[in-house]
C-alpha cells in the first residue's frame, strides 16, 4: 500500500496575482492580469497583448541575497523562486540551517525554456568575441534545471532536485511526478511546480505561428476568450506556480494545513498518430488519460463533480470538451462544472499546468468554483455537447469534492491529476 | 593613491559578500573564499568588476595568484603601472 499524498502549501507567481491571497481574489472577481506591452508593439508582434506576472512591486530581498540578485536576468527564475519559496513557508516548513540536507525533501520543477534574456547577452557577448566577460551566472541561469537548483540551495533539499520539461504539460506533469515518489516512498516531500520566462523571444515562435489573437491589442482583457465561440486564439504568459506535497503521515504528524489530496493520474502521449502531431492532440490519448487517471483514483467518472481544463481559448477547445464529455460518458446537464483560468491570464506555457493546479485547489479552500471570464459567447459545438449551466461565467458557491485537472502540450503529450476535498 | 585603489576595490568585494558578512571583514589581509566566503565562481565576476573599475585587463593566470585582497591590489598596481 503507498502513502496517501496531499498539498500542504502552496505558491503562485500569476499575471493576475503574486502570493495566494491577490491570486485567489483576482480569480474569484473575475480579474485579468492581461496588459498591452508596448514592447512587443515595436517589435511588430500580430499579438501585443500578453500575461506577466508583476513582480517590480516584490521586495526581491525576502527571496534572494544581494550576490543572487547582482546580474539575475532570468524571469522564470524569479518566478519560480517566488512561488517555490512562498510555498515551502505556507506548508509551515523552513530552510534547513545544518550543514546535513533534508534528505526525505526534494524537488520536481519545470521549465520549457529558462534564462532566456540571460542567454541573449551571453550570446552578444560570444559573438563578439567575449566570451571571458561572461561573468559566473551564465550557465545556472540559463540551464533547465537552473530553476530546481536555486530552489534546492535555498531550501536545502537532499532528496531527488531535477526539472522535467514537457511543454504546456510540465507543471501538471512535476505534480505526477512528486505525487508518485512519495506515493512511493521514495520521499516524504517534494517541491513540485514549474515556470515559464516571460517576453517577447519566448512569445515570438507562438506569435510567428499565427495562433495568437490578433484583434485585442486595444483591449487586452478581452483577449483570452477560452469555450467562446470568438476565441481567437491563446494569449501568451508567464509565471511560476509551486506546490508542497506531503505523505499525509507527516502532514498530520506535523499538523499541517491540508488544501487537498491528490487519489491519481496519468501521463500519456498520443504518439503523432491517429489525428496527433507535435502541435495537435490524438484525441484516443487525451481521453485515455483521464479514464486512465480515473481509474488509478479508483472512481467513477460520476465521482467528478468540477474539471479545469487546458482550454486555451484556441479553435480546439470544442475537441477538448468532447473529449471529456466522451471519456467521461457524460453530457448536457449530466456534464461536472468546468472552468478554464486562461482566461483571467492567458496561456502561461510551461507554467501553466502548476499556476491552474494552485488555482484548482483553492476552490476546495474557498468552497466555489472561480467563474470563466471572456465567454459569454459559449461557442456553439460546446453548446450542442454541455448545458451552458454547466460553464459558470461568475464565481458561484459550490464546495467541489472531486476535481479533475488536465493540461496537454505541444509534442502530443497529456496529462490529468485528480484532486479531492480533504476531511 | 594606494588608498584610493583600496576603497575602490573595497567596494567591488563588498557585492559579493554573503548576506551574513559584514563589510567590515574586508581588510587587506583577507582570503576571499576562505575568510571572507565568497563563492569561489563569483571570483570570476570581481575580475571583471576590477577590470571595469580600473580599465585593466587580467589574465587566467592572474586570477589564479589572486587569493586575498593584498594580492588583488598587488595585481592592480602591476597592471596599472604597465599600461
Amino acid at each position: 500500500m503507498g502513502n496517501r499524498v496531499v498539498v500542504t502549501g502552496m505558491g503562485v507567481c500569476a499575471p493576475n496575482g503574486i502570493g495566494l491571497s491577490e491570486f485567489a481574489a483576482s480569480l474569484k472577481n473575475g480579474n485579468s492580469g492581461i496588459q498591452f506591452y508596448s514592447e512587443l508593439e515595436k517589435l511588430n508582434f500580430s499579438c501585443q497583448v500578453a500575461g506577466k506576472p508583476l513582480i517590480n512591486t516584490i521586495n526581491l530581498n525576502r527571496y534572494f541575497t544581494n550576490v543572487q540578485l547582482k546580474g539575475l536576468n532570468a524571469s522564470g527564475v524569479f518566478y519560480g523562486v517566488i512561488a517555490g519559496k512562498d510555498a515551502w513557508e505556507d506548508a509551515g516548513l523552513s530552510s534547513v540551517s545544518s550543514e546535513n540536507p533534508d534528505w526525505d525533501s526534494g524537488i520536481i520543477f519545470g521549465t520549457g525554456i529558462l534564462g532566456v534574456d540571460k542567454f541573449r547577452e551571453a550570446i552578444y557577448q560570444v559573438d563578439e568575441g567575449n566570451v571571458r566577460r561572461l561573468g559566473s551566472t551564465s550557465v545556472i541561469q540559463t540551464m533547465a534545471s537552473g530553476i530546481s537548483a536555486y530552489l534546492g540551495g535555498m531550501l536545502g533539499c537532499g532528496n531527488q532536485v531535477t526539472t522535467n520539461s514537457s511543454a504546456c504539460t510540465t507543471g501538471t506533469e512535476a505534480l505526477l511526478m512528486g505525487y508518485e515518489r512519495i506515493k512511493n516512498k521514495k520521499a516524504v516531500r517534494m517541491l513540485v511546480g514549474s515556470c515559464s520566462d516571460s517576453g517577447p523571444y519566448v512569445w515570438g515562435g507562438f506569435d510567428a505561428m499565427r495562433i495568437l489573437p490578433r484583434n485585442y491589442n486595444d483591449n487586452p482583457e478581452a483577449a483570452s476568450r477560452p469555450m467562446s465561440a470568438s476565441a481567437a486564439g491563446f494569449v501568451p504568459g508567464s509565471g511560476a506556480g509551486a506546490l508542497v506535497l506531503e505523505s499525509l503521515e507527516s502532514a498530520l504528524e506535523r499538523g499541517a494545513n491540508i488544501y487537498g489530496e491528490i487519489i491519481g493520474g496519468n501521463v500519456n502521449s498520443g504518439g503523432q498518430r491517429g489525428g496527433g502531431s507535435m502541435t495537435a492532440p490524438n484525441s484516443k490519448a487525451v481521453q485515455r488519460c483521464i479514464t486512465n487517471a480515473i481509474e488509478d483514483s479508483g472512481i467513477e467518472p460520476n465521482d467528478i463533480d468540477t474539471i479545469n481544463g487546458h482550454l486555451t481559448a484556441t479553435s480546439k477547445d470544442p475537441d477538448e470538451i468532447t473529449n471529456w464529455s466522451q471519456a467521461l460518458g457524460r453530457s448536457g446537464i449530466d456534464f461536472p462544472f468546468v472552468n478554464s483560468f486562461k482566461g483571467h491570464f492567458g496561456h502561461c506555457l510551461a507554467a501553466a499546468g502548476s499556476i491552474e493546479c494552485v488555482g484548482t485547489l483553492l476552490q476546495f479552500k474557498e468552497n466555489q468554483i472561480f467563474g470563466n471570464i471572456n465567454c459569454e459567447d459559449v461557442h456553439p459545438e460546446i453548446d450542442k455537447l454541455i448545458d451552458t449551466s454547466k460553464i459558470p461565467r461568475t464565481t458561484m458557491d459550490f464546495a467541489p469534492k472531486i476535481i479533475a485537472k488536465a493540461s496537454f502540450g505541444f509534442g502530443d503529450v497529456n496529462a490529468c491529476v485528480i484532486f479531492k476535498a480533504y476531511s | 593613491m594606494q588608498e584610493e585603489r583600496y576603497q575602490k576595490l573595497k567596494e567591488i568585494v563588498q557585492t559579493y559578500l554573503p548576506d551574513d558578512v559584514s563589510a567590515e571583514a574586508i581588510q587587506m589581509e583577507s582570503n576571499f573564499t576562505q575568510e571572507l566566503n565568497i563563492n569561489s565562481a563569483n571570483l570570476v565576476d570581481i575580475v571583471l568588476d576590477v577590470e571595469d573599475a580600473f580599465d585593466i585587463m587580467l589574465e587566467n593566470e592572474d586570477m589564479d595568484g589572486m587569493q586575498t585582497v593584498k594580492d588583488a591590489l598587488q595585481i592592480i598596481d602591476y597592471k596599472i603601472a604597465a599600461k
